[in-house]
């Protein structure tokens, strides 16, 4: 790929002669950080894709003669109260931290995503009835309600959900997690809907869902590809709150969040127990979100690019 | 503006009505709680069961109990709690100030650091200063503030030493234990506590003060105040300033639930006897009259801290007119 600064004014003033996603990609490559932030989170993927390969240990092996090692050659971040190796944990329990991340992200753009497109283009009593709904959603006090909605898990026996299982800790997170979309995609929405190729559409006699799901939504998708990004990073913090909290994934699986918590009480011993699993939920937040400024840079041709 | 205000009022206590029904409905959802300790034990017998389900009023149909604890809840009446046996506002006024003041001094400390860099990030934008601080600011924004109050601990209340040999900070709790009441022992405990929370929240206000300060410098009547040869620090005070603090204001409304409720992770952390705590003790022991009435309170404080932000935001800006 040819570098920015070698064409500057050509990739803006020219129509792309190629394709929209060569321009985009060219727009997200110039904003450094979401390059970075790409970079980071693709080696960290790998890493954590690769855990069997790049970890040497059992993620939940104990070995009781070898704990509270400090970081070494042999355990690279040390091991914890029971011997654990916690390279093996960090990268095992990011598994878990990314894939509850994703799904909660994917649950939240769903349901945003279905209100706020059937919300602006029915207009009328649909759209009053569901932005009340998410009036009533953005009122929860979110943690609170996390909290509570993960003790009933825990607690009920609901058929399907295996105790300790994190699908639905990622489930919940999500629901609590889609009312910005749905705010974003109905005001685009509403503007959408009084343009000529719905009005052609619609009087080619297609039915509403067919408008909607091939019109508009193709239409809305950068806003929500920006929100989704940054929803990802939200909902890692979230399950990683959660289970330090301690209503969220349970132990032994490993999460980032729950790693912390079960170091919170060996500080003195073995901080660094504390200080790894956090660092890479602190690096993982940050990579999204500069990826996610990068790409509201990207997609949104209103935006302003910061520098040349 | 009287009209508006009523429905605006009428809005929010419709919503707070939906909310009640909701949070009610969950919580008679969530199992456990007080009788599945009585349900395991063998010494227990159905009639001893019955009677004691009878006693808390959980014989009967949920929508019964909502009527009656709603009819209470107007009445003053927030009901026991089910693990202390005390009443509800008894338990929350024990905790309510301890978070007042962590969460009270964290906000000040927050806008006191915020606003001038983010006025002075403004001024100089682009500036080394400007993008050091937006970068800090993002990364800020980006940090789990529950893993950063460990870091604060590791570092303050573990690694460095005072003169004496003695950890420099208190790593929990409010008070030296078994130690007379002073005020520097307060204000010790309280430094790594507000530390962890107004850091944190010093970058988003930072970066929004600075956006805010961004959008009104461009506007017609600063060129004009410029054109006019006024100093520039009258410029920037009188005209820009006022102005770019409207947003502020509005987002300082807003967090008003988080000075009863935003310590969930400090407190948790530094054994911080406040609201969180209670909540969170309170949903391990699935404690119903606790988690309902600090889950509505605070359900209650959004609804009204949004609504106090708009007529902040009208009051403030003429050119805002109520619809």
């Amino acid at each position: 790929m040819t570098h920015s600064s070698s064409a500057p004014m050509t990739a803006e003033a020219l129509p792309p002669a190629q394709s929209l996603f060569r321009f985009f990609l060219r727009r997200f490559v110039r904003h450094r950080m979401a390059l970075l932030g790409a970079l980071t989170m693709a080696l960290l993927v790998f890493l954590i894709a690769a855990a069997p390969v790049t970890a040497r240990y059992d993620p939940l092996k104990q070995d009781l003669r070898h704990r509270f090692q400090p970081p070494s050659w042999e355990h690279w971040m040390g091991t914890d109260e029971l011997g654990r190796d916690m390279w093996a944990r960090t990268l095992y329990g990011g598994r878990i931290s990314l894939t509850v991340g994703l799904l909660a992200m994917a649950v939240a753009i769903t349901i945003g995503s279905i209100f706020g497109i059937s919300a602006g283009y029915y207009g009328g009593w649909v759209d009053t009835v569901l932005m009340r709904i998410t009036d009533v959603f953005l009122a929860l006090p979110r943690l609170f309600v996390l909290i509570l909605l993960t003790t009933f898990l825990r607690a009920a026996d609901i058929p399907g959900i295996e105790p300790g299982s994190f699908w639905p800790i990622a489930v919940v997170i999500g629901i609590m997690a889609w009312m910005t979309v749905a705010r974003l995609v109905r005001a685009s929405t509403l503007e959408l809907r009084e343009r000529d190729f719905v009005a052609a559409a619609r009087s080619l006699g297609e039915s509403d869902v067919r408008i909607m799901a091939q019109h508009i939504f193709p239409n809305v998708i950068s806003p929500i590809i920006v929100s989704a990004t940054l929803g990802l990073a939200g909902a890692i913090i979230s399950e990683s709150g959660l289970s330090f909290l301690g209503f969220g994934v349970q132990l032994p699986t490993p999460t980032w969040g729950n790693m912390l918590s079960g170091a919170q009480s060996q500080l003195l011993i073995a901080p660094w127990t504390a200080i790894f699993p956090g660092l890479m939920i602190f690096i993982v937040v940050i990579a999204i979100n500069y990826i996610g400024d990068g790409l509201r840079d990207a997609l949104d041709p209103r935006h302003v690019m910061k520098r040349g | 503006m009287v009209e508006y205000l009523a429905r605006r009022l009428v809005q929010a206590l419709v919503l707070l009505f939906l909310l009640s029904l909701i949070l009610f409905g969950l919580i008679s959802a969530v199992p456990g709680g007080l009788m599945t300790a009585y349900e395991n034990n063998p010494d227990i017998t159905p009639e001893d069961y019955a009677r004691l389900q009878a006693k808390y009023g959980l014989d009967q149909p949920v929508p019964v109990r909502y009527v009656k604890w709603l009819g209470n809840v107007l009445r003053g009446d927030w009901g026991t709690s089910f693990v202390s046996k005390r009443p509800v506002m008894q338990e929350i006024g024990d905790r309510l100030p301890n978070t007042l003041l962590l969460m009270g001094l964290a906000e000040l400390v927050t806008l006191l650091i915020a606003i001038p860099l983010g006025i002075y990030s403004s001024l100089r934008q682009y500036s080394l200063f400007d993008h050091v601080a937006t970068t800090f600011a993002f990364a800020g924004q980006s940090l789990p503030v529950f893993w950063f109050g460990l870091v604060l601990i590791i570092i303050f209340a573990v690694t460095l030493k005072g003169p004496t040999g003695a950890p420099l900070l208190p790593g929990s709790g409010m008070a030296t234990p078994n130690a007379p009441f002073s005020l520097v022992d307060r204000v010790r405990h309280l430094i790594l506590p507000v530390t962890m929370l107004s850091l944190v929240s010093a970058a988003g206000y930072m970066r929004f003060m600075r956006s805010a300060m961004l959008d009104v410098v461009n506007q017609d009547y600063v060129r004009t105040a410029r054109a006019k040869g006024m100093a520039e620090k009258e410029v920037v005070f009188k005209h820009a300033l006022r102005n770019a603090l409207i947003p502020v204001v509005t987002l300082v409304a807003l967090d008003i639930p988080t000075l009863f409720f935003g310590a969930v992770f400090t407190e948790r952390i530094f054994a911080w006897p406040g609201m969180g705590r209670l909540y969170i003790d309170a949903a391990f022991k699935t404690d119903y009259p606790v988690l309902m009435a600090l889950l509505l309170i605070s359900g209650a404080l959004i609804i009204f801290s949004n609504l106090l932000a708009d007529l902040l935001y009208a009051y403030l800006d003429p050119r805002i007119k109520y619809t």
